[in-house]
């Protein structure tokens, strides 16, 4: 075996007590971060995953990202001009379908034409504001989870019941009712109608699964006031992460505002952010605290070793060797620590996954957490960093010993 | 034996700074030819003990030189008269100095290791081998708190025997021993002399070890004084 190695295994070996101390004192930091990471990044990615599962990756609306020009501006450039009644522009997008099969040629997942609108429900002289979406039964299943999260009935009832509706299970117990009942739906322009309810899902998310109805296009149509309108165009990405790229590109051909759910959701996403940087600083805290106990244990030894030390460097043991067996012992610990803090924190991780745990947000029974190799590795990692840093100072002390000055001193 | 004497000193001095200085060792000349036993006296604080760490590149002189085998050591950093130490020197100590932790087996390899030289199965036979003769046959696994006095200090020397230095270096070996043990450490130092020509410097407060020895130098106030007769 290597000198410094066998030289600190036998001081790591034999002074139990202290190394057990150091290694918990790590384990339980490397434990602990483990376990936090797990459940910070667990339960933003079940959000986020629910996120995405609801709402469309892309989503192309009938608007433009600024304001458009009006013709008297482009006519006129050097003028100032005032007082202008600014032409109206008909809603929805200029020819849907063709816009549709200029998309699928090339956006790698689904595309659907939907209608939204908004409208008041009323039922039992009550009244909840709702966004209606028109679909196509057919196309829905590509571009939503929809059908997966019907609770009752199903989308092709909306083809058989006339003005069918299908609502969250939110609005459903808000408004008291039943598949079944029939409620009025009162448009901001358009025509008021009265829609059945044919389905009832649920999505997780509470705001969808209180305000949002979805109906057949044209009856969606009927609602906005306008035949053939298409004022969206979702798309359901195979990869959701890819989803502000294929916005940008998607802008770019049509013209129209193409909004990614990153987009919709920017201050979900800075929160997260910030809510990141406040995990890994007290993560980074925990390890730092846990250092501090690696240093005062290998200080401790390389203060009781100081003897052994001169003898070592009287025989002709050059000062890197000492000093590299001083950090070796604190790796040793750091090491020792990390493995133990693996196994600490993959058990903490797993008792959290059995807490049951309600959000306001979402319905997640139990806390999310999830199980992610970079957690073990970077914990490790930090932890078996600090201990060398934690080492290093010491041994350098421990490399500065002056044989002579201990020997003379010897009793 | 060689032309140039083993060890060399030229106007050694050593002062050990602070707001009074102490001079430790005043201007020493002196030549240690190869082979042989040479024994350093001189009365407690004389500096006798400061000189072997001199002789030995333990501690550097404030002024002088000191030369091993004709080569200087003055301009030598601490890794390269450490290296020195490993390569050519052998140290005894009065209070063994072993590494509490290891059994005399793995004392004994230490300076191998630190060397590397040799394969580890090479190292451990020539440690058990110098244990063994050395008559520490039976001990070669237990931690020096199992072995009496005169058996540590004879691990000690089979320590200081490892790298088969030219030159052993001990500092009161026997200041800790019984008459026997003593008597047991004097035979080796005398079978190394003659059957490895190998030199033995060693200070001594012992008169009879000091006279068993082929030369002898008296230290007194840090300078080479006359051997006192008797």
């Amino acid at each position: 075996m290597n000198l410094v190695i066998h030289i600190a295994w036998t001081h790591v070996r034999h002074r139990l007590r202290q190394t057990l101390v150091g290694t918990l004192g790590i384990a339980t930091g490397v434990g602990f971060s483990i376990m936090m990471a797990s459940l910070m990044v667990g339960s933003q990615r079940d959000f986020i995953t629910t996120l995405v599962d609801t709402l469309p990756h892309v989503s192309v609306k009938d608007e433009q990202r600024h304001v458009p020009r009006q013709p008297a501006e482009d006519a006129y450039a050097a003028a100032a001009i005032s007082g202008l009644r600014p032409e109206e522009l008909r809603p929805g997008l200029k020819n849907p379908l063709a816009l549709i099969a200029a998309l699928e040629a090339w956006v790698p997942g689904a595309v659907a034409p939907s209608v939204t609108t908004r409208a008041i429900v009323r039922y039992a002289g009550r009244d909840m504001s709702a966004t209606i979406l028109g679909i196509d039964p057919k196309r829905e299943p590509k571009v939503s989870s929809l059908p997966k999260n019907m609770r009752i009935g199903s989308l092709e009832l909306l083809n058989s019941i006339p003005n069918g509706i299908i609502v969250g299970d939110g609005l459903l117990a808000k408004l008291g009712l039943k598949p079944g009942t029939t409620v009025a739906l009162i448009p901001v322009s358009g025509t008021p109608l009265d829609a059945r309810i044919a389905g009832v899902f649920h999505s997780g998310v509470k705001a969808v699964d209180e305000g949002q109805i979805y109906t057949l296009t044209r009856t969606a149509q009927i609602l906005a006031g306008q035949t053939g309108l298409i004022n969206e165009i979702r798309v359901h990405l195979d990869d959701a992460m890819e989803s502000r790229t294929i916005a940008q590109l998607i802008e770019a051909q049509v013209g129209y505002k193409s909004l990614s759910w990153q987009e919709a959701n920017e201050d979900l996403m800075s929160a997260f952010m910030v809510r990141n940087v406040i995990m890994f600083t007290v993560v980074g805290a925990i390890l730092l605290v846990a250092s501090f106990g690696t240093y005062n244990i290998v200080s401790t030894i390389t203060h009781e070793k100081t003897r052994d030390i001169a003898i070592m460097k009287a025989l002709g043991l050059p000062r890197k060797t000492v000093r590299r067996i001083f950090v070796l012992e604190a790796l040793m610990i750091g090491l020792f620590g990390a493995v133990l803090g693996s196994i600490f924190g993959y058990f903490m991780t797993w008792g959290l996954s059995l807490v049951e745990i309600r959000t306001p947000f979402a319905d997640a029974t139990s806390l999310p957490v999830i199980y992610s190799g970079w957690h073990y590795l970077g914990a490790s990692a930090v932890a078996m960093a600090s201990s060398i840093i934690a080492g290093f100072l010491p041994a350098r002390k421990a490399a500065a010993v002056y044989p002579v000055d201990i020997i003379r001193g010897a009793t | 034996m060689s032309d140039s004497p083993i060890i060399t000193a030229r106007g050694v001095t050593r002062v050990l700074p602070g707001p009074v200085p102490v001079t430790l060792v005043d201007g020493i000349d002196l030549t240690i030819e190869e082979g042989g036993m040479v024994a350093i006296t001189g009365p407690s604080g004389s500096g006798k003990s400061s000189l072997l760490y001199l002789l030995g590149l333990l501690d550097a002189p404030t002024a002088g030189d000191v030369l091993v085998s004709g080569q200087s050591t003055a301009r030598l950093d601490e890794d390269a008269r450490a290296r020195l130490r490993l390569t050519s020197l052998g140290f005894v100590f009065q209070f063994h100095f072993l590494l509490p932790e290891f059994s005399a087996l793995e004392n004994v390899m230490l300076p191998m290791r630190a060397l590397a030289a040799m394969p580890e199965r090479r190292m451990r036979e020539h440690a058990a081998g110098l244990l063994e003769r050395l008559g520490l046959a039976g001990h070669l696994q237990k931690t020096p708190d199992k072995l009496s006095g005169g058996q540590r200090q004879r691990v000690a020397i089979a320590r200081s025997l490892a790298n088969t230095p030219r030159v052993i270096l001990a500092d009161e070996p026997t200041g800790n021993l019984d008459s026997a043990s003593t008597a047991q450490v004097l035979a080796i130092f005398r079978e190394l002399v003659a059957a490895h020509d190998t030199t033995i410097v060693m200070v001594t407060h012992d008169l009879n070890l000091a006279a068993a020895a082929d030369h002898r130098i008296h230290v007194v106030d840090g300078r080479l004084a006359p051997v006192p007769a008797g």
